[in-house]
């Protein structure tokens, strides 16, 4: 997942998305080090405070581990990475059934739509 | 001491009576890189070149480090002026043994190794060079310090976007936890992300000093549309 960073919301947050994202889709996988701040913030071209926040924000969460010499890994405990997968992905479904309501599809509507498109091949 | 820049009641009137700073007070943190924001002729550039002792105050003061601007002051404190004042008929190579001489924490091999990233040759003649390049030159020559305080007014002004990015990448990477970035510029959008705090400056009066992330929290938008929201005409 890129940096593409929405300009009216706070940066931390959007950063700490990608991160989150690149762990659950495996790009960082688990028990490994992720890049520096230094690194992530030259890469996102963000200020290396705002990623060292974004950082900090996930250490809270417990997705990533500050290592005790240096830089960070990601958790080794895979059930939490597949919470914070579930957790998204019903965060996504939520706001996908928002947007739905608002063109106004009722929730049989909506299912049946899913079930419809689903099946068609894409990519 | 945390902060690197106390500015306490600062005021410049110029001949004519034209007032450019009225009664400013300020603090720069150090380790921070920080917009100074205001539409033309609000002050920036008097501001700065007062901090590099280049004008003297009409009242008030500016204290780098506890000390007033002066030879110990600008020692720490790398600048890069609006306008380029390298003689034209120099080398690139002879600038950088020119800066070795000059500055005790001028850092030869960081300016080559960022003149070769953006392709630049060490003997090109200054003068044969594109407005942009000699821009790019001039920064690099400042960002090669391993300086306290880094001023840089209209930075980015000049050059692609392309070289933009790389700019903007080389302070984010190069400047160390100790050391402030205060840059200039019209170009918000360009440099929000990279900025930890703004200062908006409106007749020579702070309007505004905030974190990025507060005004994008607090006011929901970029600190580039709240600028022009603000000032707008």
């Amino acid at each position: 997942m890129a940096w593409n960073l929405d300009s009216d919301r706070p940066i931390y947050a959007q950063i700490l998305e990608v991160i989150q994202f690149r762990i659950i889709a495996g790009q960082y996988k688990s028990g490994t080090k992720i890049p520096s701040v230094r690194e992530l913030a030259a890469e996102a071209g963000v200020n290396p405070n705002t990623m060292q926040k974004a950082l900090t924000e996930l250490e809270r969460s417990g997705l990533v581990m500050a290592l005790r010499t240096s830089g960070r890994i990601v958790t080794e405990d895979v059930e939490m990475i597949r919470e914070t997968r579930n957790k998204l992905a019903q965060e996504q479904i939520r706001e996908f059934i928002d947007r739905m309501k608002k063109l106004g599809f009722e929730k049989e509507e909506i299912v049946e739509l899913l079930t419809q498109t689903g099946g068609e091949k894409h990519e | 001491m945390n902060e690197l820049v106390v500015v306490n009641n600062l005021t410049k009137v110029y001949e004519k009576k034209k007032i450019a700073l009225d009664h400013m007070n300020l603090i720069i943190p150090r380790g921070k890189i920080i917009g100074l924001l205001g539409p033309n002729g609000s002050g920036k550039t008097t501001l700065i070149k007062l901090v590099n002792g280049l004008l003297t105050a009409t009242e008030g003061e500016i204290l780098i480090n506890g000390s007033q601007p002066g030879p110990e002051s600008k020692s720490c404190v790398s600048y890069l002026p609006e306008r380029t004042y390298f003689q034209n008929s120099m080398k690139i190579s002879e600038l950088i043994s020119f800066f070795t001489d000059f500055y005790k924490d001028f850092r030869p091999e960081r300016a080559k190794m960022m003149l070769s990233n953006l392709g630049i040759h060490e003997d090109a003649r200054l003068k044969t060079l594109s407005k942009g390049t000699k821009e790019k030159v001039q920064l690099i020559m400042v960002m090669s310090r391993e300086a306290q305080l880094y001023i840089l007014d209209e930075p980015i002004a000049g050059v692609d976007p392309a070289a933009r990015d790389y700019i903007l990448k080389t302070i984010i990477s190069n400047y160390n936890e100790n050391a402030t970035v205060l840059i200039s510029t019209h170009l918000i959008s360009d440099i929000e992300k990279v900025l930890d705090e703004v200062i908006f400056i409106r007749n020579g009066r702070i309007l505004l000093h905030d974190t990025v992330e507060n005004i994008r929290e607090c006011k929901g938008k970029s600190v580039d549309a709240y600028f022009r929201e603000v000032f707008a005409c």
